[in-house]
């Protein structure tokens, strides 16, 4: 069992209370998957800056003094904001390599876990509305965001076996449900040259999608090419720069819940993670269909 | 007519109150408000009451209801009227997978559309629902009876043994061992009674339906079977 919510508003007027709506729908998930959460969360940006997620393995960390040496390897200023053990950086999108090698040069056990034009990324071990409370969720902005609660059964509960898992820039993917070919798949993708950190079922699923649009298939296609190569119970939401998408395995085996008003457009494990959402009694609520992928998106 | 409002009063307490409620109680209806999706809403009843519950229930809504009947204004969650024995329950809306699975009795109405797995494992419940069934409904249903007026989705009647089910739309495809059987003026009999104990008499014409049960070939093992186990 794990908890699944994600809200793509539609009212760009909701969009200030986008982290105070999720933080209440992922509080009542907390008892789907009590042992970690995590969220990605689509706020401002530009193409000229990118957004680097750092993520520290104490609290204690010094992310101004990182980013003060960020700056003088890239020669530009850099923006930073810090949420608990992480913090998001922005600096010019042409400087991301050399920003990159200087934090991984800082030796500070600093890791960049996300990166996109607006895509932040937070996750932790804990009770997710603790989780949440820790990076002040509740006082985000954004346009959609996906989130996680999760209940371990394929590998250890630690910080990087939490999802959400980045699986691309702007990408990231959230699973309930367990694979039962992920050894044999890992094995296949590091062959093809992708590296992973964890025994998790789920960033295999991440690394699969990566693999699949570095091969040049669409977010879309790559969706649809794991109905064939992922066996297993599954139901994924990913988050992209401009929506997010749904889709459960062929015999839908994991629950799904959406709504839908001229507001929102919410995804739910169950229906009670959407009972708060303003509006939610005269929305249209469906169970999307197995081996199907929906799309949602901002043009 | 007591109003129970599950913002204020514990589910777990409302429940209890249910479960004392005894053979010529004088408490014969309940409204439910605010039920938010939560799960167990009216599980285990054994009383001659009624409780109607406006808005979305959550899992196991009405779940081992013996007498009772339940009214769902609204959606339901997984496993709705599971394992009911007797009496009736009622969805307004839609209702998720695994509608009314394993129950030995009473009625279920969906008005709705129902998710996959409606009447899975069946032992005796009807049910009749008004929109269409997902993916492997009937699956090993033992007994009793699946009215669907829309159509039903992948592998209906999956290693069924000898549940009635009766599709008045499409079937997408049947699953092992299930197979289209005639049906006679005693079937059409008892699906018109049926039909209108579930309130829709007259609503439908009876010569639209076709009936499904078990090859009965997958009772006992057979080499030639491997396969389809």
């Amino acid at each position: 069992m794990c908890g699944i919510v994600g809200l793509f508003l539609k009212n760009k007027a909701l969009e200030p209370e986008l982290g105070s709506l999720m933080a209440k729908m992922l509080g009542t998930m907390c008892d789907r998957g009590p042992d970690s959460a995590g969220f990605a969360i689509y706020g401002s940006g530009n193409r000229e800056h990118v957004k680097l997620t750092l993520r520290a393995a104490s609290a204690d960390t010094d992310f101004a003094a990182l980013a003060k040496k960020v700056e003088a390897a890239i020669g530009a200023p850099v923006t930073v904001e810090t949420h608990a053990t992480h913090a998001v950086f922005k600096l010019p999108t042409a400087s991301e390599d050399k920003a990159r090698q200087a934090i991984e040069g800082s030796s500070c056990g600093v890791k960049v876990v996300g990166a996109g034009t607006r895509m932040e990324l937070y996750k932790e071990v804990g009770r997710p509305d603790a989780v949440a409370k820790r990076f002040d969720l509740a006082h985000m902005a954004g346009s959609h965001a996906i989130a996680h609660t999760r209940m371990a059964t394929e590998s250890a509960v630690t910080t990087d076996g939490a999802h959400p898992f980045s699986t691309g820039r702007d990408q990231c993917l959230v699973h309930n449900g367990s694979l039962s070919n992920h050894n044999g798949l890992r094995r296949q993708l590091e062959r093809k040259g992708l590296h992973f950190e964890t025994e998790n079922d789920t960033e295999v699923a991440a690394g699969y999608l990566t693999w699949r649009m570095s091969e040049g298939a669409s977010l879309g296609e790559a969706l649809q090419k794991s109905l064939t190569d992922l066996d297993g119970f599954y139901t994924f939401v990913v988050g992209t720069e401009n929506g997010f998408g749904v889709l459960r395995d062929p015999i839908a085996c994991k629950p799904a819940v959406m709504a839908e008003t001229d507001d929102y457009v919410a995804f739910g494990s169950e229906y009670r993670a959407l009972a708060g959402l303003p509006g939610i009694d005269k929305a249209k609520v469906w169970e999307p269909e197995p081996a199907t992928v929906y799309f949602w998106e901002h043009h | 007519m007591p109003v129970v409002d599950l913002e204020v009063t514990s589910l777990r307490d409302f429940n209890q109150m249910l479960h004392g409620l005894g053979d010529g109680t004088n408490e014969t209806y309940f409204r439910v408000i605010n039920p938010r999706g939560r799960h167990a809403i009216a599980a285990g009843i054994d009383a001659a009451v009624t409780v109607e519950i406006d808005g979305n229930a959550g899992y196991y809504c009405a779940g081992m209801n013996k007498q009772a009947t339940v009214i769902i204004n609204g959606s339901a969650g997984v496993g709705v009227a599971e394992n009911m024995m007797s009496g009736s329950v009622r969805v307004k809306g839609d209702a998720s997978a695994s509608a009314g699975a394993a129950g030995c009795g009473g009625l279920l109405v969906i008005d709705g559309n129902a998710s996959g797995r409606c009447g899975i494992s069946a032992r005796g419940i009807e049910i009749v629902v008004k929109g269409s069934v997902g993916h492997m409904s009937a699956f090993m249903a033992q007994a009793g009876t699946l009215v669907v007026l829309g159509d039903a989705g992948e592998a209906l009647g999956d290693s069924i043994y000898e549940a009635r089910l009766f599709v008045r739309g499409e079937v997408k495809s049947l699953g092992s061992d299930c197979i289209e059987k005639p049906i006679s003026d005693g079937h059409k009999d008892k699906l018109g009674k049926l039909l209108e104990e579930a309130g829709m008499g007259g609503e439908v014409d009876l010569s639209e339906f076709r009936r499904f049960g078990s090859g009965r070939t997958l009772y006992h093992f057979h080499m030639d079977n491997l396969g389809a186990y």
